[in-house]
C-alpha cells in the first residue's frame, strides 16, 4: 500500500474514535424494564379479556366465531344454552368453557375483528411469563372480568400508555384442571410429551 | 522491623490496590463499552453496577474447574499462575511517587527499564503454555499467535523504550521520572510514544491486536479450555498487563508523577494514577472502535513499519544528543 493511504487509514482510526466518544455521551435508549415501562400505543395486542355488558351479563354468546377466525387454531369455545332461571348471557347460548392457549397465540386481533357482541378484546397485558406450559392456558377464570370488576374495555377506547394491571391476571393462578398442560417424562434420555386433552 | 517484613507489608498493599484496581478496570470497560455502544452497562448489582466485580468474582469461583482429557495436567494448571505472577511481579519496582520519605516502590531497581522488559516478556510463558498445554486445536493456534505477536512487538516496544533510555541517560524508573521535570518525553519522542502504544497494545493482546484470543476465528484463543478460577486468572493477568503497561507510558512518557502545569495542588501519586487511568481509558476506548486485524497484517505492520521507525528514532536520538553533548 502507498504512503499517503496508510496515512488516510490514520484519519480513518481519529476518525473513529470521534464516533466513538461522541456516542459514549449520547442519550442511551435503553428502557430500565422492571422499574421503568414504555408506553404501549393504544392498538396494541396483547392478553385476552372477555367483557360483560353493563348489567354484569357475560358478553359471549358462544358463537365460534372467534375460534374460526383464529390462524393460530388458538381458541377453543364450547357453547351451552342458557338456562332460563340463570341466564349467563342475553342471547340464546353462552360459552359454557372459553379456552384460549396463549403459547399458540400469534395476538393478530382475528378474533376480536370476529366477534359480533365484542366479547373478546386484546389488552394491553404482557406480562404472562411462567415455568408451566399449562398455566398459559387462559380459561374463563382468568379472561373474563370479574364480576365485580366492571365491564372491560371496549377495542376502541383503549388508552395508550403504561398499563396499569400488567401482571395482575397473568399472576392469577389457573382453576382450570389442565395439569401441567402436558405429561413430561423424563427417563434418561426418553423425554416423552404428551398434550392433555382440552377436548369436550 | 527486618526488611522482608517491610517488603511483605508493602506487598500485600500494593497486591490488594492492583487487584482492586483490576477489578474497577474491567468493570469501567464494560461501562465505558457499553456507554459507547449506546448501552448503559451493567447496572443491576449495587448502585451503578459497582458490585458487578464481586458478582463476577463469586461466579467464576464457584464455576466447575474443567480439564480436557488431553491436557498436560501439571502445565495445563500452571499456566495461569505463570501468567499471573509474572503479571504481577513488575510491580515490585514500579515507582508512583517521591516524596521527602523517600520514593513510593517496594524495590528501587537501577536497571528499572531492563527489569520491566525482562518480566513482561515472561509472561508469553503462561500464554503459551496454557494453550500448549490444553491439548486442544484452537488453544495451541492462539498460543503460537501468541509467541510470535509477543517477540515482534517486543522488538519494536524495546526500541522505542531505548530512545527515552537515551534522552534521560538513565535506565532507574525515577530517575528516568525526575528527568521529565520541565518537558515531558513524549514531545521530544514523540515517534517512540506512537511506537510504544501500538506496541503495548499487542504485547497485551488488546483490540485490535487481539489474534490471541480472536474469538471469530479461535473460539476464544488460548484460554478456550479453562473455565472457572483459571480463566478468572488469566483474565487478572491481562488487565493486570493493561495497567503495567498504561504505567510504563504515564512513567516514561507522561511525567510520571511530575505535575502538569505546576499544578502542585494535587500530590503526585494522584498525578500519577490520573495518567494511569487516561491510558486505561484510551485502551478502552480504542475497543470499542477498532476492528480485529489479519494475522499476516499484524506481522507485516510489526516487522515493516513498526520496527524500522523505531530504529530510525533510536539512531536520530542518537546523533542528536552525540551532536549536543
Amino acid at each position: 500500500m502507498a504512503m499517503h493511504k496508510r496515512l488516510y487509514n490514520v484519519g480513518a482510526i481519529l476518525k473513529g474514535l470521534s464516533i466513538t466518544l461522541r456516542f459514549m455521551f449520547a442519550r442511551k435508549p435503553t428502557v430500565q424494564y422492571p422499574s421503568v415501562r414504555k408506553q404501549h400505543a393504544p392498538r396494541f395486542h396483547g392478553l385476552h379479556e372477555l367483557r360483560r355488558y353493563d348489567d354484569g351479563k357475560e358478553r359471549c354468546i358462544g358463537c365460534e366465531l372467534c375460534s374460526s377466525a383464529c390462524p393460530a387454531n388458538a381458541i377453543t369455545v364450547i357453547g351451552a344454552e342458557n338456562a332460563p332461571g340463570d341466564r349467563k348471557s342475553p342471547g340464546e347460548r353462552y360459552a359454557a368453557r372459553y379456552e384460549i392457549d396463549e403459547l399458540r397465540c400469534i395476538f393478530c386481533g382475528m378474533c376480536e375483528e370476529a366477534c359480533p357482541t365484542d366479547a373478546i378484546v386484546l389488552t394491553p397485558r404482557f406480562e404472562m411469563s411462567d415455568f408451566r406450559r399449562g398455566s398459559f392456558i387462559y380459561a374463563k377464570d382468568r379472561l373474563l372480568v370479574p364480576a365485580d370488576g366492571g365491564v372491560g374495555t371496549p377495542p376502541d377506547e383503549r388508552p395508550g400508555g403504561i398499563p396499569a394491571d400488567l401482571g395482575g391476571v397473568a399472576g392469577k393462578k389457573s382453576t382450570l384442571d389442565v395439569g401441567s398442560g402436558y405429561d413430561a417424562t423424563y427417563n434418561g434420555s426418553l423425554l416423552k410429551t404428551q398434550r392433555k386433552g382440552l377436548t369436550g | 522491623m527486618p526488611l522482608w517484613l517491610i517488603v511483605l507489608i508493602k506487598s500485600a498493599i500494593l497486591l490488594f490496590i492492583v487487584v482492586t484496581s483490576f477489578a474497577y478496570a474491567m468493570l469501567a470497560e464494560r461501562k465505558v463499552m457499553g456507554w459507547m455502544q449506546l448501552r448503559p452497562g451493567p447496572n443491576r448489582v449495587g448502585p451503578w453496577g459497582l458490585m458487578q466485580p464481586a458478582a463476577d468474582a463469586a461466579k467464576l469461583i464457584l464455576k466447575e474447574d474443567l480439564a480436557p482429557r488431553t491436557a498436560d495436567p501439571l502445565l495445563y494448571r500452571l499456566a495461569p499462575f505463570v501468567s499471573l505472577l509474572t503479571a504481577f511481579s513488575v510491580y515490585a519496582i514500579i515507582p508512583f511517587d517521591v516524596t521527602s520519605a523517600g520514593t513510593w516502590s517496594i524495590g528501587n531497581v537501577n536497571a528499572g527499564v531492563l527489569f520491566l522488559l525482562a518480566i513482561t516478556s515472561l509472561g508469553v510463558y503462561g500464554i503459551s503454555l496454557g494453550g500448549w498445554a490444553s491439548g486442544s486445536k484452537f488453544p495451541l493456534l492462539g498460543s503460537v499467535r501468541s509467541t510470535a505477536q509477543m517477540i515482534s512487538y517486543e522488538l519494536g516496544m524495546g526500541l522505542a523504550l531505548a530512545g527515552v533510555l537515551l534522552v534521560a541517560g538513565t535506565t532507574s524508573l525515577d530517575g528516568i521520572v525526575s528527568a521529565q521535570r520541565d518537558l515531558w518525553f513524549f514531545i521530544p519522542q514523540f515517534v517512540a510514544f506512537v511506537v510504544y502504544v501500538v506496541t503495548a497494545i499487542a504485547e497485551t493482546n488488546r483490540v485490535p491486536f487481539d489474534l490471541v484470543e480472536a474469538e471469530t476465528e479461535l473460539v476464544a484463543g488460548f484460554h478456550t479450555e479453562y473455565s472457572g478460577l483459571r480463566f478468572g486468572l488469566f483474565f487478572i493477568a491481562e488487565y493486570v498487563n493493561m495497567l503495567t503497561v498504561s504505567c510504563i507510558a504515564s512513567l516514561l512518557f507522561f511525567g510520571g508523577w511530575n505535575a502538569p502545569f505546576g499544578w502542585t495542588w494535587l500530590p503526585g501519586i494522584v498525578w500519577f494514577l490520573l495518567k494511569v487511568a487516561a491510558f486505561m481509558f484510551f485502551y478502552i476506548w480504542l475497543r470499542a472502535t477498532l476492528p480485529r486485524f489479519r494475522y499476516d497484517r499484524l506481522m507485516a505492520f510489526g516487522w515493516k513499519v513498526l520496527l524500522p521507525i523505531a530504529t530510525l528514532n533510536v539512531v536520530v536520538t542518537a546523533v542528536v544528543i552525540a551532536l549536543k553533548g
